[in-house]
């Protein structure tokens, strides 16, 4: 029925609906525009290193870090609630993490789900906190914040006899046959070929400049084509919009609300474990300051994105295209002649931006007046 | 006249000392409108909801279909059979029409990890329903919020008799609607009767009652006081019953007749 203008009972006031005006409803649209403003911006001032292969791997690799944090805040921001304690939660999972590998020697078939199950019991006891008493979530992941971080500072201390940093995983890891997919550059041997053939840069020796990529870039991806495919083509998708929009609503036709919520607090915290675990094998080491104030930025990330603070509405791509953004702007300003402490600026201007064209946008699609 | 899908009797239900309904009795036929009249605070919210499963009645007894019934939950009713439309709708204005069609209830393709929202027949039933009860979206992706009283409503009760509604109670359809609205509400009423659906319509409202109405029952302090059949009784004597008698008829005289 999109041509409604031939039949007789079709409603004279409303206009049929030009593509342009079809596309400004859609929640990551804000998020496109912005992506190509910046790369416009950057195309525009950064010198051309940015845009080269390693370039792009460069400013990917922080996107998708946050992007992994900001697919899962989107979809609980879209299921209605908030988890200010993801962040906090980086550094406890990777403390959990760095104790199981390193302390008690185990392998990562056994530390990785360990520590997955663990950050997402907190999860699962956070949401049932907030459903339990009523409270916003809001302020109950904001105690989660604090407790976390300091449980995190408490717990390291006590590990190592009196540091805040667990050292020693590279080396407790090895070479344990998962580690690639939490660690390092994924396709080597694509890239060693690419290079060989002289279709991508290599260095005088002949090995690639970019020596594949970083998997987090590939878990960042996954994580997004999964979520989008569950918001839009499950029933469970419909039951997180359903639960975000309005929950009373939703549990009279018959959707779990709760269960949604809860699954949702634990996928969050997941996939924060999962950034922990990746960033702690990287780097060789567990720090209680790790993740500080990744909970606003991957909120930032997912309200650029399109969602909206009241829930009910957004979309994981956007979410997407947000923490794209925010690696470009944050590892972009080092190709230009910017002070890099614009980035700060820059964040609070797009946040702002953002949060108005949703509120726009929203109005739109309720057809509030 | 057919046997009733419902039938509830001396229907009481007490909260503690307050007696809300005092003695309620009410049946619905397929087919045919059933109109429930009665004032605020009279006990039409109460009533409803015993008779949708919320609550269970203190005393008396619930027919449904012949055989002697007691939901437990709001669920198993629905699940019979009983469909409520409260004044809420349950509809999410953010999300589309279909996807608030199908909330809850989604049909799905395939099965395992690759088990999905089967988004092309939702969007094809969500249609053929709104133009059955007389509504051209602009699309099945158009936004609840985007469409005016009238139209929520009848998404709300196309919705209860796609799912397979026996008894359609709708609590106050049309009481925060302007006059064309109410009355595509009302035609859409007429249309879900003439599909063999039992509808309870609540309303304080003898007007739209009377419009589309088969039969009225008026509830007054928790009590039935009797039902009319349609022609039987006028609309003078419904807005008696309702308020009491004698208050309203002293109104009257000091508002010159325009209650």
């Amino acid at each position: 029925m999109t041509d409604t203008s031939g039949s007789p009972s079709a409603d004279e006031r409303i206009k049929a609906e030009p593509l342009f005006a079809r596309l400004m409803k859609r929640p990551e649209l804000g998020a496109i525009a912005g992506l190509v403003l910046v790369t416009v911006f950057f195309l525009a001032t950064a010198s051309d290193a940015m845009f080269s292969l390693s370039g792009i791997l460069n400013f990917l690799s922080p996107a998708a870090q946050l992007g992994i944090l900001a697919i899962a805040a989107a979809l609980l921001m879209i299921g209605g609630e908030f988890d200010l304690s993801i962040g906090s939660m980086v550094a406890f999972a990777g403390m959990i993490f760095g104790a199981l590998v390193v302390n008690l020697g185990l392998p990562l078939i056994v530390a990785v789900p360990l520590t997955l199950l663990f950050a997402a019991g907190i999860g699962a006891a956070n949401g049932a906190i907030v459903l339990r008493t009523g409270l916003p979530s809001f302020i109950v992941t904001l105690a989660g914040l604090f407790m976390l971080r300091g449980l995190s500072l408490v717990g390291l201390k006590w590990l190592t006899g009196g540091s805040t940093q667990l050292r020693g995983i590279r080396e407790a890891v090895g070479d344990d046959f998962l580690a690639p997919l939490f660690s390092g550059d994924a396709f080597g041997g694509l890239f060693a070929w690419l290079a060989a053939s002289g279709l991508i840069e290599s260095f005088d020796n002949g090995a690639a400049k970019v020596p594949g990529i970083p998997v987090e870039i590939l878990w960042f991806i996954g994580l997004a084509l999964a979520a989008t495919w569950v918001l839009l083509r499950t029933p469970a998708g419909n039951w997180i919009f359903a639960a975000g929009g309005d929950a009373n609503a939703a549990s009279n036709s018959g959707v779990p609300v709760r269960k949604v919520k809860i699954a949702l607090f634990m996928l969050t915290a997941a996939c924060a474990a999962l950034l922990a675990i990746m960033q702690v094998m990287d780097a060789g080491s567990t720090d209680a300051r790790r993740g500080f104030q990744k909970e606003f930025e991957a909120i930032i990330a997912a309200v650029i994105g399109g969602c909206l603070l009241t829930g009910g509405y957004g979309s994981a791509i956007g979410a997407f295209f947000g923490s794209v953004i925010f690696g470009m702007v944050v590892i972009g300003l080092t190709y230009t002649d910017f002070d890099q402490d614009w980035f700060q600026v820059f964040l609070g201007g797009m946040l702002l931006l953002a949060v108005i064209f949703n509120n726009a946008i929203r109005k739109r699609v309720t057809g509030e007046r | 006249m057919s046997e009733p899908i419902i039938r509830l009797e001396n229907i009481e239900k007490h909260f503690g000392n307050v007696i809300a309904l005092n003695g309620v009795s009410f049946d619905v036929r397929p087919g045919e409108c059933h109109c429930l009249l009665g004032d605020n605070g009279a006990g039409k919210s109460t009533f409803i909801k015993t008779m949708s499963g919320v609550h269970r009645p203190t005393r008396g007894t619930i027919t449904f279909e012949g055989r002697p019934m007691s939901f437990a939950s709001p669920r198993e009713a629905m699940e019979a059979g009983i469909a409520t439309v409260f004044q809420d709708l349950a509809m999410i204005p953010l999300m589309s029409v279909a996807r608030n069609f199908f909330m809850g209830r989604e049909p799905t393709l395939g099965w395992g990890p690759t088990k999905r929202f089967d988004v092309e027949k939702a969007n094809a039933i969500t249609m053929a329903e709104m133009r059955r009860m007389g509504i051209n979206l602009r699309g099945p992706d158009q936004a609840v919020g985007t469409l005016s009283g009238g139209e929520r409503q009848t998404v709300a009760i196309a919705r209860a008799v796609h799912f397979g509604a026996k008894v359609l109670i709708l609590d106050e359809p049309t009481s925060a609607l302007g006059v064309r609205q109410t009355a595509n509400v009302l035609a859409t009423i007429d249309k879900v009767r003439s599909q063999g659906v039992g509808v309870v319509f609540i309303s304080h409202n003898v007007r739209h009652a009377l419009a589309v109405g088969d039969r009225f029952t008026v509830l007054n302090r928790g009590k039935t006081l009797g039902t009319a059949k349609r022609g039987e009784i006028t609309s003078e004597q419904l807005q008696d019953l309702m308020a009491g008698g004698q208050e309203l008829a002293q109104l009257e005289s000091t508002l010159g007749g325009t209650v």
